[in-house]
């Protein structure tokens, strides 16, 4: 199992009721680790899923994942 | 890292009231024939519901970084000589500028084109969430619900 730093935002944050977190998992992508959150947050369910980001630079869904990464799921943005 | 605000060529976020004229100021450039301006403001409807005020939220590390890549991105694209641009955050009212985005050109037809590139993707690149609060009391992040 690796160990992650996931943070949340916004919606995300308030369907989680955390900002962030220590996860044990053993997904080696921010999707998979995503859709594992989701089992433990059903509520994140009602939520689109849009941008990831790790270790503070933007990423894509598919991204290698080796465990002690800081993992940040932004929901869909609004800004402008 | 944050920008100072208006310092030409910085994507900035502010939790202040943003200053058109002190953005336009640092875009004025003899070489310049064109100057192009985007105001966004908050609008008191969205989705037939009605606002009554607005909150960003913004992750400003990655929001800076992302929004100067952005900036980069227009420069390269087009022949433009200044940019500049800045978002809020924090709790907004009706009428307020969310979002200022000034490019001045030698000509105005790359200037406009710039203000547009710019614009569209700071909607939809960076992490920044809005908000609204209706009249009935509830609020609601926007654009987030799956539909």
């Amino acid at each position: 199992m690796k160990q992650f730093t996931v943070k949340w935002f916004a919606a995300y944050r308030d369907a989680t009721g955390v900002e962030q977190e220590q996860v044990q998992s053993s997904a080696n992508s921010p999707a998979l680790l995503f859709a594992e959150m989701t089992r433990l947050h059903p509520e994140l369910a009602k939520y689109s899923r849009a941008l990831v980001a790790v270790n503070d630079a933007m990423a894509a869904w598919d991204t290698e994942l080796r465990g002690g990464e800081q993992v940040l799921f932004f929901p869909p943005v609004a800004g402008g | 890292m944050s920008a100072p605000p208006f310092d030409s060529g910085w994507f900035a976020i502010s939790g202040e009231s943003l200053n058109r004229k002190a953005l336009r100021a640092s875009l004025q450039d003899v070489e310049s024939g064109a100057f192009v301006l985007f105001e966004g403001w908050v609008r008191n409807h969205n989705d037939g519901r009605k606002v009554l005020q607005l909150e960003y939220e913004v992750y400003e590390p990655l929001a800076v970084s992302e929004g100067n890549a952005i900036l980069e991105e227009a420069r390269e694209r087009f022949a433009i000589s200044r940019v500049a641009a800045v978002h809020r955050q924090g709790l907004l009212e009706l009428r307020e500028p969310a979002v200022l985005v000034g490019v001045s050109a030698a000509h105005r037809g790359a200037a406009f084109d710039a203000c547009r590139y710019i614009i569209d993707e700071v909607k939809a690149r960076l992490p920044i969430w809005k908000r609204e609060y209706y009249a009935d009391g509830i609020t609601e992040w926007v654009n987030c619900r799956v539909k």
